[in-house]
């Protein structure tokens, strides 16, 4: 009995010491903290994506709480209203900038640009790109290693087995440029979201000179300049044989769709045309 | 027998393919394509254009700085092009492509056989005219030689090294010019050794190549700064650090250059080169190249004229058939050829068919920890700690444990028994690495 | 020439002819002689109890990795049936088959699997189920059928241990012990440990074959022969002999074959040395005061716990680091 009550007595009394151990430190090394970066913390996603520019949300939300201006702090995965109810809370200006999606330049599925030669290294296109040009003719498309895919952490990105190409799933992509930093090959741009996941684009990013693209694939620019024609906007530029549509001047009349003779420029999420275009094959494979 | 101290392997050497067949001069082709980047550094700039008649020798892109050289046209003919081409890897880079007519040199270019032997330039008028004949490194690094030989204020050259090695299994042009033009190979190296102000010339050769050794040792009889240094073989010899380390025992700090032991290494066919250049006045236009493999009727070391297609070398050494692949260089350190028709360039100093059931690498395992790399590693890394950290994107602790050390010479690779690509990341790493610490010079300056 | 494609790949295009297969295969072809002196000397059974743990662990490690990692199928490595014959030669040879099952799941699935399969395991898998047996079942594990030639049933550790403790002096019980026999494999032990000629001839062959350095072996025996050494040159009447120490119980079955496991292993010779040392330091603690006759499993499996420090502290010597810095 003496002893039960002894250990009793012992294992307390350890434990009270203990405790009181453990209070004094942690009243001692407290790290005094404004709490309103734990509350902007939980506002934000916690994707912890990186699409902000810092390391984590944790730190954009630091930044967010001490910086006077926020207007150059935009969390792409919150979006609009995240920012917005940010802002309100601490009484800031918002940021307002139009909800982006990833879009994946590069048209030449397996069918149309016809591999010439076989790699056979670690799967990345990090160490494919760094050893040359592409296992086809065209040294500036896809390398379909699916950087961007392991780089993603929505799963928003897949390879589509048929293309060889990756694909991006409007519904889960959240524009953090995760894969836009991923791409060795620089393909992969942030453009604006339209309604339906409506885009017009130009699927291609081969500077090669019109016979040399066209000849290493089929649905490559040739920079034959006809869209910039044709485009009543003035959103289309052609530099270095590559045709650029800017998203922010285009209102998506698609003419340039119909005048590309590649078929390079490709529209998404219109409802099909009367008369097949020549772009037809390339419109349904691109369609989510 | 000296050797470098740390790491190494044994590949099977496989130059009994080429290494009896005598060097032969290769027939200029129709059309030759010149890369004007075919050195690190700035590329040239093309100072010829669409029409313009050359000669053999004559300048067609001069050194775009210091660190860069100018190009010189190997064919006589006229300029068909100067644009963008497709090189051995499938990337546009800018050459200048000319369609022969004849065989005409440039004037000042002394054609006779006659060996020079007494140079009486002074160090900085052979720096110029190394530096005016085009001459860059020809192992297959390609650094730009002037630069090499300028020795930086503070510091001083104690000896040359000439690098004779030859560490690459199959590759065997160096071989052969030591043994055929082993006389101007020596001249190449005085020269060299008077430019950088030294009067002590080693010349490193592994002992798989008795012939070559005791050939040098008859000829270096005359010149008592020269001494041929037998080394046992084993690769990397040829790695700069790892021969100066075989031949003087001094080890290049990490980080620092040859120049901090006081060595200057120059290879084989840069030697014959500066000797064709400073004795002779004729720029790099032309260079050794070994064609060789196990699937060729007739392995070859040939001569050949800078811009030749590659594939007009195979076609005449016995063609295509069974190949699966096809490496520019030697099978450690070469790159793969995804385009056969790109030109022969400075670097190349071999052009090597792989059979078809040797082209696919083995099937990718796990780690077994075998601490197989670590023991390979010449540079004392451990390669599947950097691999791994690669792949998990910890750049500052790869630049913790020094991955900028890597010569990437493939030794960890090689031995590995569970066949992980190390170096394809480790490569990866170490660009990331030396990006960031570019950056952090940049921004400090 | 256009229509053939070539294989890019970065370079080295060439690789070594050691592969995990040819050095497992090394491995196993090295344990063979012990495993014919194990025959030889218990008959048959002893061979049914290596086959029967072999296809255990074998099983056990497909099983898991089908259905319950979902992976590639990697009894093609060998590694399991490495485990499975060093697992099986830890064990006496009348051990019941049901046990021998058990060992197998502990070692494989609990040893091995657990941590992810082969290359992620801290500890040595063999020695996992061997040091679990010893625990959960101490009298199957401890009492061996006579072997053709030995005295008795008893191993020549845990008889030393018995007569020292019960006060006998050395010289008595060296009585019973004959160098010879111990060194041929005339003696009572787990059926794989028996023959120290034939785990060296084994040795031989993995040194020959480059599977493995004579850092680690050496590094142990030498730690356990300079202990052992010292004790017995201060009190020969109460301390065995090292020869003693070196030819009894798993000394050199554990020093060649399980200490030197790559995966638990350290990954430079600095390293490795050190491991073997603590090693060999940590197996005569136990046999001289530790309560079991037997140290080698405990001591391998304490300093495999190690090993992540050993090399997070012990760097391989760079190139460019010695000689030039004042």
């Amino acid at each position: 009995m003496g002893s039960l009550v002894t250990t009793v007595l012992v294992v307390s009394g350890l434990g009270a010491l203990l405790a009181l151990l453990l209070f004094v430190v942690a009243k001692q090394f407290k790290v005094e903290e404004d709490p309103r970066i734990d509350e902007v913390e939980k506002m934000l996603p916690g994707a912890n994506c990186g699409g902000c520019g810092f390391a984590g949300c944790r730190a954009m939300s630091e930044a967010l709480v001490k910086r006077e201006d926020i207007s150059a702090l935009y969390c792409p995965v919150g979006g609009a209203e995240c920012m917005k109810s940010v802002a309100t809370y601490l009484g800031k200006a918002a940021t307002e900038q139009e909800p982006k999606v990833a879009v994946v330049r590069c048209g030449g599925s397996c069918e149309m640009r016809p591999k010439t030669n076989r790699f056979d290294g670690a799967p990345s296109c990090l160490v494919a790109s760094s050893l040359y040009a592409g296992d086809t003719g065209c040294s500036f498309g896809c390398l379909g290693l699916g950087d961007c895919v392991a780089k993603c952490e929505f799963d928003a990105l897949h390879i589509n087995p048929a293309t060889g190409l990756p694909e991006v799933d409007e519904e889960k992509c959240t524009a953090c440029g995760a894969c836009v930093k991923a791409c060795p090959k620089m393909i992969i741009e942030l453009r604006k979201k339209a309604p339906k996941g409506r885009k017009v684009y130009v699927s291609c990013v081969n500077k090669a000179k019109g016979a040399v693209a066209r000849k290493a694939c089929k649905v490559a620019c040739i920079g034959c300049g006809k869209c910039a024609k044709v485009c009543p906007f003035d959103a289309i530029t052609v530099e270095n044989n590559l045709a650029y549509i800017d998203y922010t001047k285009c209102k998506m009349c698609r003419k340039c769709v119909v005048e590309c003779p590649t078929g390079a420029i490709v529209e998404v999420g219109f409802p099909a045309r009367k008369e097949a275009p020549a772009t037809e094959s390339q419109t349904t494979a691109k369609t989510e | 027998m000296k050797t470098f101290p740390i790491g190494g392997i044994h590949p099977s050497d496989c130059k009994e393919y080429s290494k009896d067949s005598a060097i032969e001069r290769f027939p200029i082709p129709e059309i030759v394509t010149i890369p004007l980047a075919q050195h690190i550094g700035a590329p040239a700039v093309a100072c010829v254009a669409k029409g313009d008649r050359v000669l053999v020798g004559q300048v067609i892109a001069t050194a775009g700085g210091f660190v860069s050289s100018p190009i010189h046209s190997s064919v006589s003919g006229v300029v068909k092009s100067v644009d963008m081409t497709a090189d051995a890897q499938g990337n546009l880079k800018p050459s200048v492509t000319i369609g022969v007519e004849g065989d005409e040199w440039v004037e000042s270019i002394d054609r006779s056989k006659e060996i020079a032997k007494n140079i009486n330039l002074t160090p900085q008028e052979i720096v110029a005219k190394i530096s005016e004949m085009g001459i860059v490194g020809m192992g297959g690094a390609t650094f730009p030689t002037h630069v090499k030989l300028s020795i930086p204020a503070g510091k001083k050259a104690e000896c040359l090294i000439i690098n004779a090695v030859e560490c690459e299994p199959y590759l065997t042009a160096d071989y052969r010019v030591m043994l055929e033009l082993g006389d101007r190979l020596l001249v190449g190296a005085r020269i060299l050794a008077k430019a950088i102000g030294v009067d002590k010339i080693y010349i490193g050769v592994e002992n798989n190549k008795p012939d070559a050794i005791a050939h040098l040792e008859k000829l270096a009889g005359a010149y008592l700064e020269v001494e041929i240094v037998p080394l046992k073989m084993r690769y990397p010899q040829g790695g700069e650090k790892q021969l100066i380390a075989a031949v003087t025992g001094r080890e290049v700090p990490s980080g620092g250059l040859p120049i901090d032991v006081g060595a200057v290494v120059q290879n084989v066919g840069t030697a014959l080169a500066v000797y064709e250049a400073v004795a002779k006045n004729k720029p790099l236009f032309e260079r050794v190249v070994t064609v060789t493999g196990s699937t060729l009727k007739e392995p070859k070391n040939l001569l050949v004229r800078i811009g030749t297609p590659m594939s007009a070398l195979i076609e005449y050494c016995g063609g295509m058939e069974g190949v699966g692949k096809v490496i520019a260089g030697g099978p450690m350190m070469g790159r793969a050829v995804s385009n056969v028709d790109a030109p022969v360039t400075k670097g190349t100093s071999g052009v090597l068919l792989m059979p078809t059931e040797e082209s696919l690498r083995q099937k990718e395992g796990v780690c077994i920890r075998c601490a197989k790399c670590v023991e390979a590693c010449p540079m004392g890394l451990e390669p599947y700690l950097l691999s791994k950290l690669t792949q998990n994107g910890d750049f500052e602790e790869l630049e913790r444990h020094y991955i900028a050390d890597c010569i990437e010479c493939g030794c960890c690779t090689f031995s590995c028994p569970s066949y992980l690509p190390l170096l394809d990341w480790v490569r990866i790493g170490k660009a990331e690495v030396m990006k960031r610490i570019r950056e952090r010079a940049a921004a400090k300056k | 020439m256009e229509n053939q494609k070539l294989v890019i790949s970065p370079a080295p295009h060439v690789h070594g002819k050691n592969d995990t297969r040819r050095m497992m295969g090394d491995v196993l072809l090295a344990l063979l002689p012990a495993l014919v002196v194990s025959v030889l000397a218990y008959g048959w059974q002893a061979f049914v109890v290596v086959a029967f743990s072999v296809a255990c662990c074998v099983l056990v490690e497909w099983f898991i990795q089908r259905f319950m990692l979902r992976g590639e199928n990697t009894i093609g490595n060998l590694s399991a049936i490495v485990t499975g014959v060093l697992l099986g030669f830890n064990l006496p040879a009348n051990i019941p088959l049901g046990l021998v099952a058990i060992a197998a799941v502990v070692a494989i699935g609990i040893g091995k699997m657990t941590y992810g399969g082969l290359g992620k395991n801290p500890f040595n898998p063999a020695l996992v189920g061997r040091v679990f047996m010893l625990v959960a079942f101490p009298v199957a594990m401890t009492s061996f059928p006579e072997a053709v030639g030995a005295v008795s049933g008893a191993t020549p550790l845990a008889m030393a241990k018995e007569a020292l403790k019960a006060g006998a002096p050395v010289s008595e019980v060296l009585q019973s012990v004959n160098f010879a026999d111990m060194f041929l494999g005339a003696k009572s032990g787990s059926l794989g440990e028996i023959s120290v000629v034939a785990l060296l001839l084994g040795f031989g062959w993995l040194l020959v074959r480059r599977v493995i350095s004579w850092h680690i072996p050496v590094c142990v025996l030498g730690t356990m022969a300079l202990f052992s050494g010292i004790m017995w040159a201060v009190n020969p009447a109460e301390y065995m002999s090292p020869l003693f120490h070196l030819l009894s119980g798993g000394a050199v079955l554990g020093a060649v074959f399980m200490a030197t496991d790559y995966v638990t292993s350290p990954m430079t010779k600095k390293g490795m040395v050190i491991y073997a040392i603590g090693i060999g330091a940590i197996t005569m603690l136990i046999r001289l005061w530790g309560p079991y006759p037997e140290g080698m499993s405990f001591a391998i499996l304490i300093m495999n716990a190690l090993v992540p420090l050993i090399d997070k502290w012990v760097r391989p010597r760079r190139f460019g680091v010695v000689k030039t810095q004042k």
